[in-house]
């Protein structure tokens, strides 16, 4: 109980935001009709669903003191893969959706490894592992969407269990596997640790370039995930998917109170950010907003909750 | 009619659930070196911000040559003269000594800045003190004491007449300490009234005429420096008469525990650890002095498992132990409390019970269950055995008192279990109330059968508190000292031995003013 009063009291700034643009949607004539209609709900989840699994990952990242940028093209980069395996080489298609999340993990590991092993900034590693995923997208689908139609294929990102989207179910289960880690595992404390200060934590005797390896991979594990979810959606693996989703999923977290500068921010918080955009996405949609100005509203909407929690944690820090 | 340069009366400034000041007074004359004294929290910081016109006072009137002056912003505080150094310098470093001078004022020539006339200027005013500083050079490339002396003839340049030094020593070597007190008198020679905040009570015999100390925001008294003695101050500043500043039962050849022998950092270059052998006896404090870059700190960090390649056998209660990492370290037994509490130790944004547990986190968390209530226990236990003073356990290590930090800090150690606790500099930062409790609590350990060694350049330190002294020079032992024998000048003996050789006379000079016995 403590713990659910604490939730509201940390996160209550996003928490107002999240509900007054509910309530917009609800009041305001043209989407009262459609916003909370079970149907909607599931869309709004459905579309939310790869942005939290890719949260997850950045928030962890985030809190390490990083950022990873090449989340975005390991999309594209898992899709390609996956549908590849089976349209053209015959694979069954859980081979394929292995094979594509394996693909995010190695990326995530080679990530983690040059950040643990060197001193390159992430931002720069990252970047660089950006460019290479996209790349390796578009070499071995030729620029050409990979389509697949089987049930299998379309499972994990079309189908339902009973009656609930499954990227929705995957969604959730990532969502506490990764709360489980970061709030109840070593692991877990070490990631805030790392991120607070990196030298005090060697003098803690934590081994700094093993949690950095195990974070990044995490959030490569995420992207490949999400990858194949987006995949199955489209029925098809295609090379533009995931354009800016590492934006969305940055956006997510700041918004959700992560610091920029490592060592605070908990998951909660990547929670209700990440429905906060899907919400805004979705509300827009509903609300015939032209597409075009969606871009200057989202980046506005941002600034705003991230600017209202500055001043919130300003006023606690005086 | 009053002949003060400076005069603050009744002074007070609140934050929201602390009084900072309270009706404080404060003069200062001209020509004077005037010393501000206090603990961490006393409110120095504020009292200058207020002169400084960072904060603004609810109550109080400040009054310059007698005539009352409004200071409600920076510049404010410049026109009437005021100029003030902060503990952490605010310079550009990739610009040049002239651009950091002029800063925000550059002579404008035809075309744009005139640099020339920039750097000659600046020139002219740093030959003024004989620095040997080049105007072109940039600031970058200065040492901390050049930046300081930089930033004092930059607040020259104002003309100002009241200048405030906080704790401008804290990071400069004592042969720069000496040039910066040249230029101090100098300054006040010319009729410059100079504030000067330090936590080194030795400094203020060498360079201060009075001291005004400062108690938990409330005015405690002036003294002339050369009338007080530092045992009066002490009791002003923490408000009762420390009984025993030094507590220290000292122990003699009990049983070996820790016996290291030939440590080597194993660098071929740069090497600051050169086979190093000591040893530790049960409930022993084992001191270690020398000088910056002995090599100190660096010996246990490789004992600590911090170094990798580093080479040398550990024998631990008669085995020998292989150390690689410092979970080895601490699983062995041997913890170590690292000397930069802001770089090496802490997790500043994170809880005092984050702080306090990250070492054992392995006794309350299993199996994907945190255990809350005993990871309570765990902080209360070493709060209550540091006599740390903190708000709850959920108040952030950054807010804390530099004492207290280091209290959380230790007690982070402590919670290991160690048999051998290393502490790199236990008191530095720390303020006089909490340095005599940190002894207490070391002698205390020491009882109950816990070996500690301390690396401590603060000289009364090491010869109270120390059963047997290591002295250290370029990454070697030079020599052991009994506590029976210790004395300010074995040490400097030994520590300078190089020196020594060369130049007779000048082993003297180092922190000879800190090591007057308390």
């Amino acid at each position: 109980m403590i713990k659910v009063k604490r939730y509201f009291k940390d996160n209550l700034g996003i928490i107002i935001a999240l509900l007054a643009m509910i309530l917009f949607l609800y009041v305001y004539p043209k989407t009262h009709n459609t916003f909370l209609t079970q149907n909607n709900i599931f869309n709004v989840l459905r579309q939310s669903s790869t942005n939290l699994m890719l949260a997850c990952g950045m928030t962890m990242v985030i809190i390490l003191g990083g950022i990873d940028l090449s989340v975005g093209s390991i999309i594209a980069m898992s899709g390609v893969l996956g549908a590849a395996a089976v349209v053209w080489h015959g694979l069954p298609e859980i081979v394929g959706i292995l094979i594509a999340i394996l693909s995010g993990v190695i990326f995530g590991l080679l990530n983690g490894l040059v950040i643990a092993k060197t001193k390159i900034p992430p931002f720069i590693v990252t970047l660089a592992s950006m460019n290479i995923a996209k790349g390796i997208a578009y070499v071995y689908s030729e620029g050409k969407p990979i389509r697949c139609m089987t049930d299998a294929w379309k499972f994990l990102g079309a189908g339902n269990v009973a009656g609930i989207p499954t990227p929705v179910i995957t969604m959730f289960v990532v969502f506490v596997i990764a709360v489980l880690f970061l709030n109840r595992t070593k692991i877990g404390r070490h990631i805030y640790a790392v991120g607070g200060n990196d030298t005090a934590a060697k003098f803690s005797g934590i081994d700094t370039a093993k949690v950095k390896f195990i974070v990044f991979s995490f959030s490569g594990l995420m992207a490949g995930l999400a990858g194949i979810t987006i995949a199955s959606r489209l029925y098809s693996g295609t090379c533009t998917s995931g354009d800016g989703a590492e934006m969305d999923a940055i956006a997510a977290v700041v918004v959700g109170g992560t610091s920029m500068s490592g060592g605070s921010g908990k998951l909660g918080g990547t929670l209700i950010g990440v429905l906060i955009i899907g919400i805004l996405n979705n509300g827009l949609n509903l609300m015939g907003v032209n597409s075009d100005w969606q871009y200057i509203i989202k980046g506005a909407v941002i600034l705003l909750a991230v600017y209202t929690d500055f001043l919130r944690n300003r006023k606690k820090g005086s | 009619m009053s002949n003060y340069l400076l005069e603050m009366k009744h002074v007070s400034k609140e934050f929201p659930g602390v009084k900072a000041l309270q009706n404080v007074d404060f003069q200062l004359l001209s020509g004077e070196i005037h010393a501000l004294l206090g603990e961490n929290g006393a409110g120095k910081s504020t009292l200058i911000k207020v002169l400084g016109g960072i904060y603004i006072a609810e109550e109080g009137e400040i009054f310059i040559d007698g005539k009352k002056v409004d200071i409600n912003n920076v510049n404010a505080a410049r026109e009437a003269g005021i100029s003030i150094i902060h503990q952490e310098l605010v310079q550009v470093p990739h610009m040049t000594v002239a651009e950091n001078i002029f800063l925000g004022r550059e002579p404008m020539g035809k075309f744009g800045v005139d640099i020339r006339k920039m750097v000659k200027e600046s020139q002219q005013m740093l030959d003024r003190f004989d620095l040997g500083i080049n105007a072109a050079d940039e600031i970058f490339d200065l040492s901390i004491a050049q930046q300081q002396m930089v930033e004092i003839v930059k607040a020259i340049s104002f003309n100002c007449r009241i200048l405030v030094m906080d704790e401008p020593t804290s990071s400069i070597s004592d042969r720069e300490v000496e040039q910066l007190f040249e230029i101090m008198r100098n300054l006040a020679s010319q009729g410059v009234g100079i504030i000067y905040i330090s936590h080194k009570m030795s400094e203020l015999n060498e360079v201060c005429d009075r001291v005004t100390v400062l108690r938990d925001g409330t005015y405690v008294g002036t003294r002339v420096v050369a009338e007080t003695t530092k045992d009066e101050l002490i009791a002003l500043m923490v408000g009762r008469e420390l009984d025993q500043y030094y507590t220290r039962d000292h122990v003699k050849d009990t049983e070996v525990v820790l016996k290291c022998e030939h440590i080597d950092d194993g660098k071929k270059h740069h090497k600051r650890v050169n086979d190093v052998s000591f040893e530790v006896r049960k409930g022993e404090i084992v001191g270690f002095a020398g000088l910056v870059g002995a090599g100190r700190s660096e010996t246990m960090q490789c004992i600590f498992g911090l170094t990798r390649g580093s080479t040398g056998t550990i024998t631990l209660d008669g085995k020998q132990i292989s150390i690689k990492t410092p979970v080895d370290a601490m699983k062995y037994g041997i913890s170590l409390v690292p000397e930069n509490r802001k770089v090496e130790g802490l997790y500043h944004i994170q809880s005092v019970s984050f702080n306090s547990t990250i070492e054992v986190l392995h006794l309350f968390i299993k199996n994907l269950m945190v255990n809350r209530k005993k990871e309570a226990e765990i902080t209360q236990e070493f709060i209550d055995k540091m006599h740390t003073k903190t708000p709850s356990h959920e108040q952030a290590v950054t807010n804390l008192s530099g004492g207290n930090q280091q209290k959380v800090m230790i007690g982070r150690w402590l919670a290991t279990e160690p048999k051998v606790l290393i502490m790199d500099e236990p008191t530095r930062g720390v303020d006089v109330g909490a340095k005599a409790e940190i002894y207490e609590i070391m002698n205390e350990l020491t009882k109950q059968g816990m070996s500690i060694i301390m690396i401590s350049s603060e000289l009364p330190e090491i010869i109270n508190m120390a059963d047997r002294v290591y002295v250290m020079y370029d990454g070697r032992i030079t020599g052991c000292i009994d506590y029976e024998d210790v004395s300010q000048e074995a040490i400097m003996k030994l520590a300078t031995l190089e020196t020594d050789q060369h130049n007779n006379g000048d082993a003297g000079n180092l922190n000879s003013q800190e090591a007057a016995k308390a």
